[in-house]
C-alpha cells in the first residue's frame, strides 16, 4: 500500500510566500475567488472525519461532499455493527448523517457538488466543480472512495435497474417471494444475501472459489441460514430475459462446465475499484490502482495533495480505517500549512 | 414549481393524461440513494417548470405502480410523455446528468 517516494518535495515558494499575503495577492487578480486552506473531495467517513479535524484546526475546510454520492457507501447500507461506540450497532445513512452534522458544528462548510476537474501540480490548487466554478485552495484531501465493480457482461447495463441491482436494501423489497441470486463472496455479498432473505424465497449465492474472504460471523450468518443456498466455484458468465432478469447463466472455475440458474433477480457485490479517475494522470498510483501515499502518512507524490479512505486503501476498506484515514489526512494538512505559514 | 406526490388512484390523471411531459420519481423512505436524488429532481422541477411536471411515487404505498413498470431498482427517474414511458434513468445521477438524458423533453432554459 505504501510506496517509495523521493524524499519530500522542497517546495519553491517564489518571492512571494505563502499565506495570507499571497491569498490576497492572488485573489485580488484574480477577482472574487478566495484562496482556502483546504478543500476535500469526497464525504465518507475519510471525508468527513478530515473535515471534523481541520475545521477544529481552524482551517475552515470546504468539503465537496457530492451531488448524490453524499455520505459515501455507506449511505446503501443497513445496520454497521462495528463502528466502535455503537453498542447496538447505528444505522449506516444515521451515522454519516451524525458525521456531517459534528463536521458541520465546527464550521465546515459542506456543499452537494461534484468535483468535476482537478489540478493538483501547481501551489495553489484548483478544483473545478460541475457547472464551472473554480475553487482555489493550498491543499487538497482526496476522499473520493470506491466504486461498485461490475460484472463486464453484455446484458448486465441492459437490465440495470430491471433484475440486477447493485444496492439490496434499495432494491431488495421489489423481491418478495422470489427467488434470486448474489454474487461474490465478501462481507458485503453475504450481508447483501443475508438481508435480502427478509424479502426472498431463496438467495443463491454464487461465489468463484471454495471459502469465501467474509469474516468468520459472516460467513456462519450464511451456512446457518435455511434461505441462502451457496454455489462454490462458480462464476456468472451470462445474463439473460427478455425485459427483466430470467436465466443466469454459471460456468464451474473447476470443471469448466455450464449450467443455468433460473433467478428473477441478480445482486452484484464483487467488490469495488479506487474513485481515481479525476486526478490517476497527476498523482502516483499503485499496481492496486490506489493512490500512492508516503509510508504511513496520507501524502501523495505531489505537495500539498493528501488522500484519505478506500480511494489509497487496497486491503482494509472499513468505516472506521476510513475515519482513521482522515484524521490522518486532516492532521498531515495542518503540518503542511503549518510548515508553509498558512 | 416544486414536486409533488402522485398515488396509485391519481397516476392516471397526474401524468398519463398530463398535457405536457411528466418525470416520476419512483422512491421509499428505506433507499439512501433515493434522499439524494429528492433534491435534484426538486431543482430540476423548479428551473424546468415551463417544460416538465415533475412527481414522486412512493413505491412501498404504491406497490401498483410500480410492478406495472416493471420497477426492480430505486431509485427510478422515469420520463412519461403521451401516456407512455419515453426514457428510463436508474440510480442517484447528478443533475446534469439527469438534464442531459432528459434534454429532449426540457425545453431551451
Amino acid at each position: 500500500m505504501s510506496t517509495d517516494f523521493t524524499p519530500a518535495l522542497k517546495l519553491d515558494l517564489g518571492a512571494t510566500p505563502p499565506g495570507q499575503t499571497q491569498s490576497a495577492a492572488s485573489a485580488e487578480a484574480a477577482g472574487e475567488s478566495e484562496i482556502h486552506d483546504v478543500v476535500i473531495v469526497g464525504s465518507g467517513p475519510a471525508g468527513y472525519t478530515a473535515a471534523i479535524y481541520t475545521a477544529r484546526a481552524h482551517l475552515n475546510p470546504v468539503v465537496l461532499a457530492g451531488s448524490v454520492t453524499a455520505g459515501g457507501d455507506l449511505m446503501n447500507t443497513t445496520e454497521v455493527e462495528n463502528y466502535p461506540g455503537f453498542t447496538d450497532g447505528i444505522m449506516g445513512p444515521e451515522l454519516m448523517s451524525t458525521m456531517e452534522a459534528q463536521a458541520e458544528r465546527f464550521g465546515a462548510d459542506i456543499r452537494y457538488e461534484d468535483a468535476i476537474k482537478l489540478d493538483l501540480a501547481g501551489e495553489i490548487k484548483e478544483i473545478t466543480v460541475e457547472g464551472g466554478q473554480v475553487l482555489r485552495a493550498k491543499a487538497v484531501i482526496l476522499a473520493t472512495g470506491s466504486a461498485y465493480r461490475e460484472l463486464g457482461l453484455e446484458d448486465e447495463k441492459r437490465l440495470s435497474g430491471h433484475g440486477v441491482s447493485w444496492c439490496a436494501t434499495c432494491d431488495g423489497f421489489f423481491f418478495k417471494g422470489q427467488n434470486i441470486a448474489v454474487v461474490g463472496g465478501g462481507d458485503s455479498a453475504i450481508e447483501e444475501a443475508t438481508f435480502l432473505t427478509k424479502f426472498a424465497d431463496k438467495v443463491t449465492l454464487i461465489h468463484r472459489r471454495d471459502e469465501f474472504r467474509a469474516s468468520e460471523i459472516m460467513q456462519k450468518r450464511a451456512f446457518d441460514d435455511p434461505k441462502i443456498e451457496i454455489l462454490w466455484n462458480k462464476q456468472v458468465i451470462g445474463i439473460s430475459g427478455e425485459a427483466k432478469v430470467e436465466e443466469l447463466s454459471l460456468e464451474d472455475t473447476v470443471t469448466g462446465e455450464v449450467s443455468p440458474l433460473a433467478v428473477t433477480g441478480l445482486f452484484v457485490a464483487i467488490g469495488s475499484d479506487p474513485r481515481t479517475a479525476l486526478f490517476k494522470d497527476q498523482v502516483e498510483i499503485t499496481p492496486d490502482g490506489t493512490v500512492a501515499v508516503q509510508g504511513r502518512s496520507s501524502k501523495t507524490s505531489l505537495p500539498g495533495v493528501f488522500a484519505a479512505g478506500d480511494v489509497l486503501d487496497p486491503t482494509y476498506r472499513q468505516a472506521i480505517t476510513a475515519a482513521g484515514s482522515g484524521c490522518v489526512a486532516a492532521i498531515d494538512v495542518e503540518h503542511y500549512l503549518a510548515g508553509h505559514g498558512a | 414549481m416544486s414536486t409533488i406526490d402522485v398515488t396509485t388512484s391519481e397516476f392516471e390523471a397526474e401524468v398519463l393524461n398530463s398535457d405536457k411531459p411528466v418525470i416520476v420519481d419512483f422512491w421509499a423512505e428505506w433507499c439512501g440513494p433515493c434522499r439524494m436524488v429528492g433534491p435534484v429532481l426538486e431543482a430540476i422541477s423548479d428551473e424546468h417548470a415551463d417544460s416538465v411536471k415533475v412527481v414522486k411515487v412512493n413505491v412501498d404505498d404504491n406497490q401498483e405502480i410500480a410492478a406495472k413498470y416493471g420497477i426492480t431498482s430505486i431509485p427510478a427517474v422515469y420520463l412519461f410523455n403521451d401516456g407512455k414511458v419515453q426514457k428510463q434513468s436508474i440510480g442517484a445521477k447528478p443533475k446534469a446528468a439527469l438534464e442531459k438524458e432528459f434534454a429532449d423533453y426540457l425545453g431551451s432554459e
